[in-house]
């Protein structure tokens, strides 16, 4: 409550918190960031760059060096180098040693990362500070123990990792992201070639330099920023064992046809569209306040976002009335503010595409409502919204809008209610709100998604799989069935 | 010299539970090791996938729907009438050229296989599901599923023994599956049919078409409503375009060992489901 | 044999994982320097200064009341608390102390704090320190009661207890800690206000289980609820174990958060506390030197 002397003496209070913004001072960046290969920046040999901006105020944050194919060729043959001069033979007690110093390393910089993933990105700080960092140090701290145990995770087989593997993370957690990548590929004792998104490259360039203090050997992590060409090169290069993947269900695909044909090992974690589950008996606060962070935690920009609410038609009026109250309390601007609730878009690209999907649902006929909120004049926003009067038809309530956008439908009973969510092509996660286990139990049983969340959404853990069914992907990120992604079967007693 | 000339068997199809003859017509000859005809086996066409993949999924609800238990007990069926019929699968083996004792090998392997994988019925998710401490007042766990429907190319040697060693650890789980056997294969998978219809297996959990399996394959993978393939008996010649399209609604693809017999074959056909529960009141 | 007055409301459930989170999510709220002046001073103006003890005395009464009226002796600026809120024996001495002030009297009555007496004793202890000048009065629901399931007992008491009020306001302290969870929580207060409660208020401040964010979340969603179903306003009071400004801020911004800004009024809004307004004072003496001041600078009274 301490702070500087105000002003006048009794002004009406209203709750008027904002701003308190984060101090960015923390954050050091460099002007410009190279490529890191073989455990030190070097100039991309494509001798191209790009500006990465905040998307709060669209000013230029740093200039980044755009990997071609040569530069992922050079990033390949450093993890290739890496993977057979030293890391194949490094034992699981010294590589957990690696990890659980990235992790003790980003949990004394996690102000520091989170202000960076916030400013890079958009998101609030209250989720990069309270949610990101936390889950990503988690993360290196979780796979470090695994490193040094992987007979015991995998009893009677004889495992060894795939070599050098490539991954591609998204703009939505990117942090989060490559670190869900990089610890269990780093555990199991795999190189790696990461690739972060186009517009969110700073926070795995700052992580290179925890990776250089750490003493992790040269190559064993190498980054190459760049756009959707420098993916493609790294999906392409004929020297890759594994890939991993996270991003559109569009690219997905694409990174399939490539691997399918190599019959390349490979992990997708792609979009969604999830059912979030009202019953009529749930606990209806906690509920609302569920729905609200399903669909607006990070703006929407999760793949596992509960972006269509199927409420229980005995309640349905109520509760959409509820929902609209509450989100005239959603605080949308400065993603810096610690009072903020829902950030900036990503990118002027995502806003098109969320402006555009929001214009078909009206087209369509579905109703929109949404929050009011004074959005800032400089950057890219979206006002929260619902859509009311969707019809399982509708675009808004099929297609992945990956924005602060909910489509409400409604059901009658338990059997419409699986056969609504389930009526996709997606599969990632699912929400459940009833106060009925055994109602519980039977929707997790019937609901064809990889995350089910019984009162509960959004939440992460290094220690629970996460990923999906159908065109959601496939492979597990997190436990123990995540880890076994990153290891192939030797053969016997080898 | 007898009256009675031996009455041939008539292969065809396995779809649904029935035995329909091909919708296309065409047959195929196969002969023995030595150039004698065994029989006109069905040449499976496009159609009858789409059918069979039909069948799979109308039963694929209903057979995860068993008990694990009962699945179990099913399985251990096949591999009972399996073991009776061992002569008739001996000499059929040995009509391809094996040795009698290698035949008699195969089929006693297929009948332990089927029994071993019999027993994973109400064991893989105890095996292969977790409960995981996460940080907060949550029951969280994972527990694995079927995936759905899956195609399966088994391999053409050893046929009988590869067949269980694909189809067992796909269906314990409750999968459904579409076999496609290569001609070599092709009595041996139709004989087995017979088998599996006498064995309380439910019609549409397994269906057998055989035929050009590099040509029935790719319409698998590019078909919407196969959840997963099973590339581990498939031939090495299938176009690029053909494995492509697997991505065209995210397939899972299945390569493995055709004769590995181990917990992790049975997880190749399997998502996993995780769970969160608050811990409250 | 009387047909039951109360027939029991559906409530809906309440979940123990997501309301905590929620309520230590909004404990994260930042204050905007400039409001936080307007801040403290409302949180003096919902103080409900309370002495509650065998030991007190028409002297320690006479006190608290000059510290209610006059909170700061050396800044006039400083407003007064709500009320002073004391037990029946000392209503009238309260009365005469913050007379004219604005300071409302409030008491406990109705054997506080366990409730374990006969109505009619209730009632009329209620009546009795309406009649020596209480404004207001805080009685306790009956958990023998709720927890052995007879409702309608618990209903016609509150409504009895509400008409012995006249005009006085009632508040009723429901003794969360001693409720079992937040769902009897919820259906406790549906139930208090379904009676007539002007306030439902968490806790005597007599048992170690005393008002926490979660519990207060828990009965401001009820409080929305029922202004939803029945358009009236019914006031909160959080008591027991507040003690410190920064607990009083999170209390106005899970009000503030949950029943919207109307409800940051004395009118509908209570803390019931002793030790708080000193803490809020040196928050203030900060604001206004921009040092960090000491428990020296504060009257202890």
């Amino acid at each position: 409550m301490a702070g500087p002397m105000a002003d006048d003496p009794t002004p009406e209070f209203g709750l008027d918190y904002a701003p308190a913004p984060e101090s960015t001072a923390v954050v050091h960046l460099a002007d410009e960031y190279g490529l890191f290969i073989g455990g030190e920046f070097v100039e991309p040999r494509s001798g191209r760059t790009f500006d990465t901006i905040n998307p709060a105020t669209e000013d230029r944050l740093a200039t980044v060096a755009e990997g071609d194919s040569a530069d992922v060729d050079r990033a390949v043959a450093a993890a290739r180098t890496a993977f057979e001069k030293h890391w194949s033979d490094t034992p699981g007690t010294v590589r957990a040693r690696y990890l659980y110093r990235i992790a003790r390393q980003l949990q004394e910089r996690s102000r520091e990362f989170a202000v960076l993933e916030t400013m890079d990105g958009g998101k609030p700080i209250r989720e990069s500070r309270d949610v990101d960092l936390p889950l990503v140090a988690a993360h290196f701290f979780h796979h470090a123990g695994w490193a040094d145990k992987l007979e015991h995770a995998f009893p009677n087989r004889n495992v060894a990792p795939h070599g050098v593997v490539g991954q591609i993370v998204p703009w939505n957690f990117p942090m989060l992201m490559a670190a869900w990548k990089l610890a269990p590929a780093l555990a199991c004792g795999n190189t790696v070639v990461l690739k972060p998104a186009e517009t969110t490259p700073l926070t795995a360039l700052l992580l290179a330099e925890v990776l250089q203090d750490v003493g992790l050997p040269p190559g064993v992590v190498n980054i190459v920023t760049g756009a959707g060409d420098t993916g493609a090169a790294l999906v392409e290069h004929p020297d890759v064992d594994k890939l991993a993947f996270t991003g559109s269900t569009g690219v997905g695909k694409q990174i399939q046809r490539s691997a399918a044909i190599r019959r390349l090992p490979l992990t997708l974690e792609l979009g969604g569209k999830a059912a979030n589950v009202v019953f009529e008996d749930a606990a209806i606060d906690q509920a609302i306040e569920g729905v609200i962070n399903g669909i607006f935690f990070n703006q929407g920009h999760v793949c596992c976002a509960g972006s269509r609410l199927l409420v229980q038609e005995s309640i349905a009026g109520d509760f959409i009335e509820r929902l609209k109250a509450r989100m005239t309390r959603l605080r949308v601007g400065d993603p810096l503010d610690k009072n903020t609730d829902v950030g900036a878009i990503n990118s002027a690209g995502q806003l098109a595409r969320i402006t555009a999907l929001v214009a078909s649902g009206v087209d369509e006929g579905a109703v929109l409502h949404q929050a009011p909120c004074d959005l800032p004049d400089r950057g890219f926003w979206f006002a929260p919204s619902v859509f009311t009067e969707v019809q399982q038809s509708h675009r808004v309530a099929r297609e992945e809008i990956f924005g602060p956008v909910l489509a409400v439908q409604t059901f009658r009973t338990p059997d419409e209610a699986v056969e609504k969510a389930n009526n996709s092509p997606y599969g990632l996660s699912a929400g459940i709100w009833t106060e009925k286990g055994s109602k519980i139990l039977w929707m997790a049983e019937r609901l064809r998604a990889g995350v089910i969340w019984a009162n509960t959404f959004n939440k992460f853990d290094p220690a629970s799989p996460f990923g999906g069914y159908k065109e959601s992907g496939f492979g597990r990120e997190g436990g123990l069935q995540g880890l076994g992604a990153y290891v192939r079967d030797a053969g016997a007693n080898a | 010299m007898g009256g009675h000339l031996p009455v041939d068997k008539t292969f065809k199809l396995f779809i649904g539970g029935a035995f329909p003859r091909s919708e296309s017509g065409y047959t195929f000859q196969v002969r023995s090791d030595d150039g004698r005809l065994l029989a006109n086996a069905a040449k499976a066409s496009r159609k009858d996938l789409r059918e069979a993949v039909r069948a799979a999924r109308s039963a694929q609800a209903g057979w995860a729907g068993r008990t694990a238990y009962n699945r179990g007990q099913v399985l251990y069926r096949v591999a009972e009438m399996l073991d009776a019929r061992s002569d008739e699968f001996t000499a059929l083996l040995g009509d391809g050229g094996r040795s009698d004792e290698s035949a008699r090998s195969e089929v006693e392997q297929a009948v332990d296989r089927w029994v071993w994988y019999a027993g994973w019925a109400d064991k893989f998710q105890q095996v292969l599901g977790t409960v995981n401490p996460v940080a907060g007042p949550f029951f969280n766990f994972t527990f694995p599923e079927p995936t759905g429907v899956v195609v399966q190319a088994v391999p053409d040697d050893p046929p009988l023994l590869g067949l269980a060693s694909r189809l067992a650890p796909a269906i314990v789980t409750g999968n459904t599956s579409v076999v496609l056997a290569g001609e070599a294969a092709a009595l041996v998978a139709m004989s087995l049919a017979e088998v599996l219809a006498t064995s309380d297996v439910p019609g549409g959990v397994v269906n057998i078409l055989t035929g050009d399996v590099s040509a029935l394959l790719p319409w698998a993978l590019g078909h919407l409503d196969v959840n997963a393939v099973d590339l581990a008996g498939s031939p090495d010649d299938l176009p690029d375009a053909a494995l492509a399209d697997a991505a065209e609604n995210v397939k899972r693809l299945v390569h493995g060992d055709p004769t590995a017999a181990s917990p992790s074959v049975i997880a190749g056909f399997l998502e996993f489901k995780t769970v969160w529960h608050p811990i409250g009141h | 044999m009387n047909a039951p007055t109360y027939t029991p409301i559906r409530t809906t459930s309440v979940d123990q994982v997501a309301l905590e989170a929620r309520a230590a999510e909004l404990g994260s709220r930042s204050i905007k320097t400039s409001s936080k002046r307007a801040a403290l001073h409302l949180a003096i103006r919902c103080i409900d200064l309370t002495t509650l003890e065998g030991a007190d005395t028409p002297g320690k009464v006479a006190s608290l009341c000059r510290k209610a009226v006059r909170p700061d002796a050396t800044d006039p600026a400083i407003p007064h608390v709500a009320a002073v809120c004391v037990y029946p024996e000392m209503v009238a001495y309260a009365a005469a102390a913050v007379a004219g002030s604005g300071v409302a009297v409030a008491s406990v009555a109705g054997a506080f704090p366990s409730g374990l007496s006969d109505l009619d004793v209730r009632t009329d202890d209620i009546r009795s320190a309406v009649a020596d000048g209480a404004d207001e009065i805080d009685i306790v629901l009956n958990r023998s009661a709720f927890l052995s399931g007879d409702l309608s007992k618990v209903h016609d008491e509150v409504a009895a207890s509400k008409e012995a009020c006249g005009d006085a306001h009632l508040k009723v302290i429901l003794e969360t800690g001693e409720l079992g969870g937040y769902e009897p929580v919820r259906r406790a207060s549906m139930l208090a206000m379904a009676a007539g409660a002007d306030f439902i208020k968490t806790s005597t401040g007599k048992i170690p289980r005393a008002a926490t964010p979660a519990m207060a979340l828990c009965m401001a969603e009820a409080i929305r609820e029922h202004a939803h179903q029945t358009g009236r306003a019914v006031g909160f009071k959080a008591a027991g174990g507040i003690r410190t400004a920064k607990q009083a801020w999170h209390y106005l911004v899970l009000m503030g958060e949950t029943l919207g800004p109307e409800w940051l009024t004395p009118d509908l809004f209570r803390l019931g506390a002793s030790s708080l307004l000193n803490d809020i004072l040196l928050q203030l003496a900060k604001l206004d030197s921009g040092r960090y001041s000491g428990p020296d600078y504060v009257t202890i009274d």
